[in-house]
């Protein structure tokens, strides 16, 4: 029923598309009722001479046309009144298809403007746990899904529940008994499209795990071709190829088996159908109980009415199908926003640091910083040294507000940190991650990213702080070189510098750079460290690395081990005693030894 | 890269191209003209039920007479099974060949997969070839299958039709079609409109997904640059975009069925007006004008299908093109018809001729450039010796995995020979080098299956005391033991149940247990931690004793161990040497040594600590 609520929330906005769609499709049904009728009136009143039995209004406009004789000398106004009535048909169809999309797609956009606004409002977490490939498909496939119900089947469920009221009230006034014979089939049709389409979709299914199994190993073929031919496998690997290719086709003719025998049965069904139609109206006709206008009418109904009723019960097994895909996205859409702080306001970040016994930990699991306390001047370089685990870049985290801590106190200039903005944080603060992401776009966009109205030459200088101007210039297109899958392939380097680039720009108060020159080598990186002391006077900085001539330079050096602040002291005092970076510093001076 | 973007359609039909996937499927033949067959049946099915209303107005009705009444039921009813079993068959047959298509296209193509040299797989994404072999293999059998059945169809029952309307009155015959060409020319101009529409709408949609896909990879980054604002900015335009052109679309749609069926009444119509008048006239019978009008109702229909169906062509040409480009690329190295047929193919070799391998390498002037022009090796010279133990060492780049694939043969030189054993490899197949081959790669390949599969990969009828020794050899045994069920755990998709020191020790144990003469070892970059490292070090150093052994070598210890490093740099040897040798003569080595001595070292330190990861 949850599904049944989302559904309704969802049309909300544009159920007057679909009132409107509905009630043209209920008229261009009418429509289409209409030239069977005038047909019957030709045979039977106009060359038949049979009275015209015709509700007021028609022999109203018969008349005004000059009566049955004029017709009857003219039948070609006949022939007009159809295409007369099969253009409003038309017309009414168009508004119908018309009015459907607009509903449809305003909502496919309003799902998917959610969809996208909702996940990238989600918190941090979310998104460290969330599996990239699942959450696409609920976006897209799902998305489409749904679109193509409320597109299509709705209505086109709407409009076979028009045809059998239209159809079977006029064939009731014209042939009480044998209406009843033609609509008598609709349920076993009914009922046995139901069970088949399950069936099929069954079988289908089956196909399908097959496909995904040669999907498998079409791929591994393809992403293990060395080993493939290292070991000169190739027979082996048609072989399986084979195997799986074979069976799938197998399955596949096997559903299509079940299809086809679907369609010839109910097909068999149908036509019988309207054939028994076809011959009780015979005699009824020649037992002089119906006319022959009317045979033709009942013999175009029965066609009309009973294929449709197959399509009906697929759009029922449908249902399900988007109820699913329903209950899918609105997972994506409950979850909840990342919030701040009631409160939490706009406050300079320019001031002095202060832990005081700060402990984090991920929900539900161990300590990962505990009890850190330390003070960070304003305008101080702080390198932190710290094992894979030890929390470094948690803590890193914590200033932006990506986690927030669970006891404890950390202020930046004399504000509780949970008092100020997330949003206010994120923007004058700059965090380098160590994998930065990088928009398929031309690089200028990119670094544009942080400051959208940075000029040129504010993007020239920090992309050559970052040592990364040289690089761009050097592609073909330059600064509009589109980055990525499209365009060039970056280094991690690269990636890197260009994030860093991307990140300086935007002046921040505190600048932290969790470990983002991992990837570039030790010239290029100290060449980076040179620049950026140059340009980032009076900016606190933080720098996460693991390379001695990256850390030795800093005011003061924290080394972190399992969650706590194990050391921090200048570059002197830290080698002067025994611990990680005392150990760390003699490995990377010593060079003599290694010629043993 | 440009070459593999999926968009672009061609515009004009191209019968040709089809010309010649059809010569791939001609194996078909029979489901072909089975389907012709059927289709014509159907359509004469479809255009004899008006006959039948006519047959029964005129015989019964207008002459007040029931006699025959039953016969023509049973001839109606009877008629009515023909119809659904030509659709039960019409239906299995298309099923059919589009499967065997389908089936055939994906068999034909995998095999010439497994032909093509490296040198196409070095310029083709991965993802490009699965779309071909999935769903454009797909989109050719449907299209083949069921738009050819419509195709057959719709022209069948148009000429049944008319011949049926001409015979019974040519005079009404041409009023019914009357506005056949005003019928045709607005489903082709419209069909291909809707076709154009169509494509935009996809080309939208397929960036949609792209947008959904950087901005949930990019969230993390997006909240660090404060971007939701912008980047929502630039979804709803995308959004907005898709839903401007999917609306276009089906407006579009929207205008064509009303004009059709607009048209069509006036076919029923002016068949209304003139057969009227010839009713009168006694002309023609009440049964004949049921028929005309009958007809005149349906005979939008076929057009409006045959538009479709060639449209469907056309806008599935762009797969077939791209399948036959795959299909047709010729592999760059090959055997020549001799040599295969002594030593046999990757498909049937004859391993009864091959001659045994000592594992002696000879590089004899050897150059090698890439398709694209690029220079990697130029006059290369170099001896192994059975047995040796060569470690290569260098920059990216600088030609190491060049001079292991020459010596697997994934590329063969542009100019020069390698020599095996004093033999230049030209004169052996390819599957008899690759069969005496040891290959363990940077990071390690296995295939869905069980451990034991795995190992068994390079030695198929390996009896599982083989597969368990070789486990051993490696110190794999007792890791695997552990595992769920043993040698018969399922290693999941890409081995993603494993971890990647465990991928690696099964990789080793894959590599020799069909104890090759030549080895070749891909290292890891990745730091693993060192437990790890310390039991790969030691399969490694098991493994190659006794085989020619090249290592592009990251690790310190398996290179001080080796009988000679190579430094490459840009193609050529740059130093040659023992380790002893190589850091005494403080050059290239000596630097690339200690940077990563004191890299690996406090990688060591800053990894000791945390709990020990789970080999």
């Amino acid at each position: 029923m949850i599904t049944f609520k989302n559904f309704f929330r969802m049309l909300k906005g544009n159920r007057i598309y679909y009132i409107g769609a509905i009630i043209m499709t209920g008229l261009s049904v009418l429509m289409s009722m209409i030239p069977p009728l005038i047909i019957k009136a030709t045979v039977d009143s106009i060359l038949g001479g049979i009275p015209l039995e015709a509700p007021a209004f028609v022999n109203d406009l018969i008349e005004a046309v000059g009566g049955m004789s004029t017709l009857s000398a003219n039948i070609w106004i006949c022939s007009l009144a159809i295409v007369a009535v099969t253009a409003l048909n038309g017309v009414a169809s168009y508004f119908k298809g018309r009015w459907t999309a607009v509903g449809s797609e305003n909502i496919a956009k309003t799902l998917k403007d959610t969809l996208y606004d909702h996940l990238q409002r989600l918190p941090y977490d979310y998104h460290v746990k969330a599996q990239t490939g699942d959450l696409i498909q609920r976006c897209t496939s799902d998305v489409d899904t749904i679109r193509r119900f409320i597109a299509g089947q709705m209505v086109e469920a709407a409009k076979i529940v028009f045809i059998f009221i239209f159809s079977v009230s006029i064939m009731i006034s014209m042939n009480m008994s044998l209406t009843f014979v033609t609509i008598a089939i609709i349920p076993f049709i009914f009922i046995f499209s139901l069970i088949f389409f399950k069936k099929i979709t069954a079988s289908f299914k089956l196909a399908d795990v097959k496909e995904g199994e040669l999907q498998t190993v079409l791929q591994e073929n393809l992403s293990g071709v060395r080993v493939v031919r290292a070991f000169g496998r190739q027979r082996l690997e048609v072989d399986k190829f084979e195997e799986k290719n074979s069976s799938f086709r197998d399955l596949s003719i096997a559903s299509i088996g079940n299809m086809a025998v679907f369609w010839g049965v109910s097909d068999l069904l149908c036509m019988a159908q309207i054939g028994l139609v076809l011959l009780l109206g015979i005699r009824d006709t020649l037992a002089g109980e119906m006319s022959l206008g009317s045979l033709l009418v009942f013999n175009t109904y029965a066609a009309m009415l009973i294929y449709p009723m197959r399509q009906l019960a697929r759009i029922i097994g449908d249902m399900g199908r988007m109820g699913v895909s329903i209950g899918r996205v609105y997972e994506i859409i409950n979850e909840k926003l990342e919030e701040d702080t009631p409160g939490a306001g706009e406050h300079p970040l320019d001031g002095d640091i202060v832990f005081e016994n700060v402990n984090f930990s991920y929900e539900q699991s161990s300590p990962v910083l505990k009890d850190l306390s330390f003070e960070v001047k304003a305008g101080e370089t702080i390198a932190v040294l710290g094992s894979t685990g030890s929390g470094k870049s948690s803590l890193m985290h914590l200033f932006l507000r990506l986690y927030d801590y669970q006891s404890g106190s950390l202020k930046i200039g004399g504000v509780e940190l949970r008092d100020i903005s997330k949003r206010w944080l994120r923007e004058n603060i700059g965090l380098v991650l160590q994998e930065p992401f990088l928009y398929s776009k031309t690089v200028i966009e990119n670094l544009r990213m942080a400051k959208f109205d940075a000029d040129n030459e504010e993007i020239f200088d920090a992309a050559k702080t970052a040592a990364v101007h040289d690089v761009i210039k050097s592609f073909e297109h330059g600064y509009e070189t589109i980055v990525g899958e499209k365009g060039v392939t970056l280094s991690g380097g690269q990636k890197q510098r260009v994030a860093i680039a991307r990140t300086l720009i935007k002046n921040s108060s505190i600048l932290i750079f969790d470990d983002s020159l991992s990837a570039v080598d030790a010239e290029t990186d100290s060449r980076i460290r040179a620049a950026l002391r140059e340009r980032r006077a009076g900016v606190t900085t933080f720098i996460i690395s693991q390379r001695i001539n990256t850390l030795m330079e800093a005011d003061r050096i924290f080394v972190m081990e399992q969650g706590r602040l194990s050391d921090s002291g200048t570059h002197k005092e830290l080698i002067g005693r025994d611990g990680l970076y005392s150990r760390i510093w003699n490995i990377q001076s010593l060079d003599e030894e290694l010629e043993s | 890269m440009s070459n593999f973007e999926e968009q672009d359609y061609t515009k004009q039909l191209d019968v040709s191209l089809w010309i010649k996937l059809f010569n791939i499927i001609k194996a078909y033949r029979k489901e072909l003209f089975l389907l012709i067959a059927l289709m014509v049946l159907l359509a004469g099915a479809d255009a004899v039920f008006p006959l039948m209303s006519k047959y029964a107005i005129d015989t019964f009705i207008v002459k007040g007479d029931m006699g025959g009444f039953a016969l023509f039921a049973a001839g109606y009813m009877g008629l009515v099974v023909v119809q659904a079993l030509v659709i039960y068959g019409f239906l299995m047959n298309s099923g059919n060949l589009e499967c065997k298509v389908v089936h055939q296209i994906r068999k034909v193509g995998f095999k010439k997969l497994q032909e093509l040299s490296f040198s196409y797989y070095d310029n083709t994404p991965v993802g490009w070839i699965m779309s071909r072999m999935t769903s454009d293999a797909q989109r050719i059998g449907d299209v083949i299958a069921w738009s050819f059945t419509d195709l057959i169809w719709g022209p069948a029952i148009i000429i049944l039709v008319a011949i049926n309307m001409f015979i019974l009155d040519a005079k009404l015959a041409i009023a019914a079609m009357l506005v056949f060409p005003l019928l045709a020319l607005a489903s082709f101009h419209f069909q291909r409109i809707m076709l154009k529409n169509h494509r935009e709408v996809r080309k939208m949609n397929s960036k949609i997904t792209g947008a959904y896909n950087e901005g949930i990879n990019g969230a993390r980054t997006t909240k660090t640059l404060v971007r939701e604002d912008k980047n929502f900015e630039e979804f709803e335009n995308l959004s907005g975009g898709m839903r401007k052109a999917s609306i276009k679309a089906a407006t579009v749609s929207a205008i064509y069925l009303p004009i059709v069926i607009s048209l069509g009444s006036i076919a029923v119509g002016l068949v209304l007006w003139q057969g009227g008048g010839r009713v009168r006239l006694n002309l023609i019978t009440y049964g004949t004008y049921s028929v005309f009008i009958a007809y005149a109702m349906q005979i939008f229909e076929p057009i409006q299908q045959i538009a479709r169906v060639l449209s469907e062509f056309q806008s599935a040409q762009a797969s077939a093109e791209r399948t036959l480009t795959l299909l047709e690329t010729e592999p760059d190295i090959v055997d020549s018809e001799e040599i295969a047929a002594i030593y046999g193919d990757s498909v049937n070799p004859k391993p009864e001729n091959w001659p045994a391998i000592n594992g002696d390498i000879t590089f004899e002037n050897v150059s090698f450039n890439y398709k694209t022009g690029e220079k990697v090796l130029e006059d290369f010279n170099l001896h192994i010796q059975a047995g040796e133990k060569i470690a290569l060492v260098g920059e990216t780049g600088a030609g190491k995995s060049t001079i292991v694939n020459l010596i697997c043969r994934f590329y063969e030189p542009s100019s020069g020979s390698i020599l095996i054993d004093g033999v230049d490899y030209r004169k052996r197949s390819q599957i008899w080098l690759q069969s005496n081959l040891g290959y363990v790669l940077q990071s390690p390949h296995l295939f869905s299956g069980t451990v034991a599969d795995n190992i068994r990969y390079a030695k198929l009828d390996a009896t599982d005391e083989e597969v368990e020794a070789a486990a051993r050899t490696v110190s794999a045994y007792d890791f695997i033991m552990e595992l769920e069920k043993g040698f018969d755990t399922q290693v999941g998709e890409g081995g993603g149940r494993l971890s990647s020191g465990q991928k690696q020790l099964i990789s080793f144990a894959r590599a020799i247990i069909a104890d090759p003469k030549i080895f070749v070892l891909d290292e890891a970059t990745s730091s693993i931690d060192t437990e790890t490292e310390r039991m790969i070090q030691k399969a490694v150093d098991i493994v190659l004793k006794g085989r020619t052994s090249f290592i592009v070598a990251h690790r310190l210890s398996t290179i001080r161990s080796c009988d000679r490093i190579l430094v490459i740099s840009e193609g050529r040897i740059k130093e040659s040497g023992s380790h002893r040798q190589l850091m005494r003569r403080r050059g290239e080595y000596f630097n690339l040594y200690t940077n990563q001595f004191k890299e690996e070292q406090s990688n060591r330190l800053l990894q000791a600590e945390p709990e020990k990861k789970a080999l």
